[in-house]
């Protein structure tokens, strides 16, 4: 099967996780269109990264979730739980910032091993076990903060989600570490994109023609380094997005090239198939919800840290934001199918639609209404490609 | 000139880029059994869509002519209006409603207030089951039901509705052979009752039994509709048809060479999963040596399936007590990922349901029980991966454009050598196949059994479970048959024959030693 795919080839076959970019690309044109570029401008791009953080955080968890077969309805009371045990550490007990951090942590490994060991071992569907968590940990985060807020967290705690690496090589009006680190990261993906296809042409595999490998690279690149510059010149690089950074990256290679990545798919598309091929499907299902508890707890430092103090009814309906973006992101609701980068931009979706209105001064119960009708109209668009494809 | 109930005229089909059927035509007499025979893809199934309606007027051309009439089917509803019943291979019944609710589903019987009368429902399923020779309460839920009963309440469901022509795709292929030949007979019924049918099927001694023709089709195209007689040439006239080739042995002969023990089971007992008490498999001992096939022999529900999962890691059943050998140790094998370490491997007689994941694609598949060969530290080697899966493409003949190809988008016969390729990368000492056969076509049967032959020849020993006879006189070294959970007997495949084996496999329960 040696040959190069044109560009036609490649979005009919993907039109699935292609699509997805496409509407990502008409959905920011629309918004700078009727913002007049407030949209895009570097501050608030910044801000559209920091407000929308910890539902891509809850996301990237999320996806994995789906994508063996579950839900998990409880990261919304688990980001508020996290939140609020931090916050009793590090504000009444002045603990420093990092010990409030370990603490969530720990939080969110127990919450996600108790919710793994019903799902997993039990057999309790996720569903019901993550929807009597979204009761058990609202309440534990009342019964924590004794129904009041806790406030304000000191300046080092505030600064892992509104902090700025900025003026690290000096600043020219524009922060030039950004750039640096910007143009690293596409100077990688370069690099492991050229890899990647010249082991498939070693391997005889099918693989996009030249001019168009190229101007895929250059306009990744272009687009990059433009979001780089915005941020230079807005306030620097946040913090926050360098977390999820790593986390994109880390949990990209976690589900695409290790066995557990592996399992988790195949648990998800057919269990009793990957059960009798030796899958370990109850340490897998373990394992979901366990990274998911975790994911939750990381969130919930942010947001934490974001909202400068931790809420008894913080994170509510964060659950379904994060749900929502694996959906538009292309992930299956049997199971099976979803990648991280898609819940990512399934998220982002979501964040420019509700900023772009914000912007434009539209309403709350407008903006729902506009959410649910994508969400609904994304998983149709799933629908009907899945009916095209198995119309035979 | 004999009156046609149906002719289909020069039907084409197209899908995106496959042209499915071409030209086919198809006569059927009023009154006859008319059977069809084909290889899996051949486009048996999309005629018979095109027919109900399933692919509705204007998405095909050529000319459905029923009853002298050029018929615009919309929908399944518009054909089965006409008395036009299609039974599908799957079943479609709904297992937790009652035989009465099943067979009035969509056709509910109402009384003068709009509800359900249940008692005219129960009263004329009662009345239905009679003709179909079904002895069952129509309170009954459906699923504690077997195959073959529920098959019967397909085609009392037709009756429902008035059939005039009842088509059935491989009614038989799930059945035994009591429960077949049972259906078969209702079929001969029928047709005195002057209900006309058009069976599906593989199995050309069913054919021989009970069609008036037959049309073969191939590739999407007809190649001809014969009568059928007892002549013997008529089977191998239909196999010539639908392979388009010579098939002069349909079991390719091997040398036998057979080694060491490798595998023995003592005194294996599994009791039933959920029913407190049952025993499924009772007190079973066999072996299998290097370079042997070895056969188990038994009608459905006889345990096989259930000895061969309760062996591989003990995936079904619990309170097992037993030993297993491997090369004359003694290895206790408590999960599915130990059963793989210690060389077995299970092949499913169920792939889709256990043995594949079908929206995966080819490559993953066939790496699915063997990541650890591709894998260091826990990262998983894609290249060597894609190689692995293009090495299998080639030496098993796995007929797919590319490795990333979705397995769902396969055929039977495809689909089958995608999980073989599975186990024998998983380096399996021990395979143990379920009913390797089963809905694959009798050129992708032939391929099936040379890698059997490869197999045993490269040292492996294979177990193959089956309910066809000839299949296991074809193509093992000895067989054990299997009846009611106990082994009841060990023949060597030279001084067996299918009486002998039947008789076994029959077995009343007292032989327990």
């Amino acid at each position: 099967m040696t040959g190069t795919a044109n560009i036609k080839d490649l979005l009919v076959r993907n039109i699935r996780t292609s699509g997805i970019y496409i509407a990502f690309v008409v959905i920011v044109a629309l918004f700078a269109l009727l913002t007049d570029g407030r949209l895009l401008s570097p501050g608030n791009i910044t801000n559209l990264v920091l407000q929308y953080s910890y539902i891509l955080i809850l996301a990237i968890g999320m996806v994995m979730v789906i994508i063996a077969g579950h839900i998990d309805l409880s990261v919304g009371s688990v980001v508020a739980f996290t939140g609020a045990v931090s916050a009793v550490v590090v504000i009444k007990n002045d603990m420093p910032w990092w010990v409030g951090v370990i603490a969530a942590l720990i939080t969110g490994v127990v919450i996600g091993a108790w919710q793994g060991f019903w799902v997993a071992f039990v057999g309790i569907p996720a569903f019901i076990t993550t929807l009597a968590g979204m009761l058990l940990f609202r309440g534990l985060t009342h019964l924590t903060l004794g129904s009041i807020s806790l406030s304000p967290f000191p300046q080092s705690y505030q600064n892992i989600a509104m902090g700025f690496q900025n003026g690290l090589l000096g600043g020219n009006g524009y922060d030039v570490f950004t750039l640096v680190v910007f143009a690293l990261a596409v100077v990688g993906y370069a690099f492991s994109a050229w890899r990647t296809r010249s082991s498939r042409i070693a391997y005889e595999q099918s693989v996009e023609a030249f001019p168009l490998f190229i101007t895929k690279i250059v306009v990744v690149a272009a687009v990059v380094m433009w979001f780089a510059w915005q941020l230079a010149n807005a306030r620097g690089l946040p913090n926050v997005l360098i977390i999820l950074a790593v986390l994109v990256i880390v949990y990209s290679l976690v589900t695409q090239r290790t066995v557990f990545g592996r399992h988790v798919y195949a648990v998800g598309g057919n269990l009793a198939a990957a059960m009798l091929s030796g899958v370990k499907v109850k340490w897998v299902n373990f394992g979901v919800m366990l990274n998911m508890g975790v994911l939750a707890s990381v969130a919930g430092v942010v947001y934490s840290s974001r909202s400068n103090g931790a809420q008894p009814g913080a994170g509510n309906m964060f659950e379904l934001d994060a749900i929502a973006a694996c959906f538009i992101g292309g992930a299956a609701v049997t199971g099976g199918v979803g990648r991280v980068t898609g819940a990512i931009v399934g998220g982002l979706i979501m964040a420019v639609m509700s900023n772009g209105m914000q912007i434009l001064s539209i309403g709350q119960p407008v903006q729902w209404v506009v959410k649910g009708l994508v969400l609904l109209l994304a998983v149709a668009f799933d629908v009907f490609n899945k009916r095209r494809a198995g119309a035979r | 000139m004999p009156k046609h109930i149906l002719e289909m005229q020069k039907i084409t089909k197209v899908f995106p880029g496959v042209k499915a059927l071409s030209d086919v035509e198809l006569s059927v007499i009023d009154g006859e059994i008319h059977g069809i025979c084909g290889e899996n893809g051949a486009g048996k199934s999309t005629l018979m869509k095109v027919l109900s309606g399933v692919y509705p007027h204007g998405t095909y051309e050529g000319d459905i002519v029923y009853d002298g009439e050029v018929q615009s089917f919309h929908s399944i509803p518009d054909s089965e209006h006409k008395g036009i019943v299609i039974i599908h291979q799957e079943l479609a019944l709904i297992p937790y409603l009652s035989v009465a609710e099943n067979i009035f589903l969509g056709n509910e019987r109402r009384g003068k207030n709009g509800l359900i009368d249940w008692n005219l429902t129960n009263h004329e399923a009662m009345k239905l089951l009679e003709q179909v020779g079904l002895n069952e309460n129509p309170t009954t839920p459906v699923n504690q039901l077997g195959v073959g009963k529920q098959q019967l309440i397909e085609i009392a469901k037709a009756l429902s509705k008035d059939v005039r022509l009842l088509i059935l795709d491989e009614p038989t292929a799930a059945l035994n052979d009591d429960d077949s030949e049972h259906l078969l007979g209702l079929l001969r019924a029928l047709k005195e009752r002057g209900i006309t049918s058009i069976m599906i099927s593989h199995k050309l001694n069913e054919i021989a039994e009970i069609c008036d023709r037959v049309t073969i089709i191939r590739d999407g195209h007809t190649i001809e509709t014969i009568d059928v007689d007892d002549d013997a040439g008529m089977q191998d006239r239909i196999i010539r048809g639908m392979v388009g080739r010579d098939l002069t042995n349909r079991y390719p002969s091997r040398k036998h060479v057979v080694g060491d023990e490798i595998f023995r089971v003592e005194d294996w007992t599994v009791y039933h999963p959920t029913q407190d008490g049952r025993v499924v498999v009772d007190n079973a001992s066999f072996n299998v040596r290097k370079g042997e096939v070895v056969g188990i022999a038994g009608v459905m529900g006889a345990g096989r399936t259930e000895l061969a999962m309760s062996l591989f890691g003990k995936a079904y059943g619990r309170d097992i007590t037993g030993r297993t050998y491997l090369h004359g140790e003694e290895v206790q094998i408590n999960s599915v990922s130990e059963a793989i370490k210690h060389g077995l491997a299970y092949a499913t007689e169920d792939r889709k349901r256990y043995g594949l994941n079908l929206i995966e694609d080819v490559r993953r598949n066939i790496s699915a029980a063997a990541l650890f060969k591709l894998s260091k530290r826990g990262w998983v080697d894609g290249n060597k991966e894609i190689k692995v899966a293009e090495e299998y493409r080639g030496s098993m003949n796995i007929k797919t454009p590319s490795v990333m190809q979705t397995v769902g988008n396969l055929s039977g016969g495809n689909q089958q050598k995608v999980v073989l390729s599975k186990w024998i990368y998983s380096d399996a000492e021990v395979l143990i196949l379920d009913e390797p056969t089963r809905g694959i076509d009798v050129g992708a049967k032939y391929e099936i059994y040379t890698i059997i032959n490869r197999l045993v020849a490269a040292g492996k020993a294979v177990i193959v479970i089956s309910s066809e006879l000839p299949e296991l006189l074809g193509t093992c070294d000895r067989i054990y048959t299997l009846a009611f959970g106990v082994v009841t007997g060990e023949v060597p495949v030279a001084e067996a024959t299918q009486e002998k084996l039947m008789a076994l496999m029959t077995q009343e329960k007292e032989v327990r030693a």
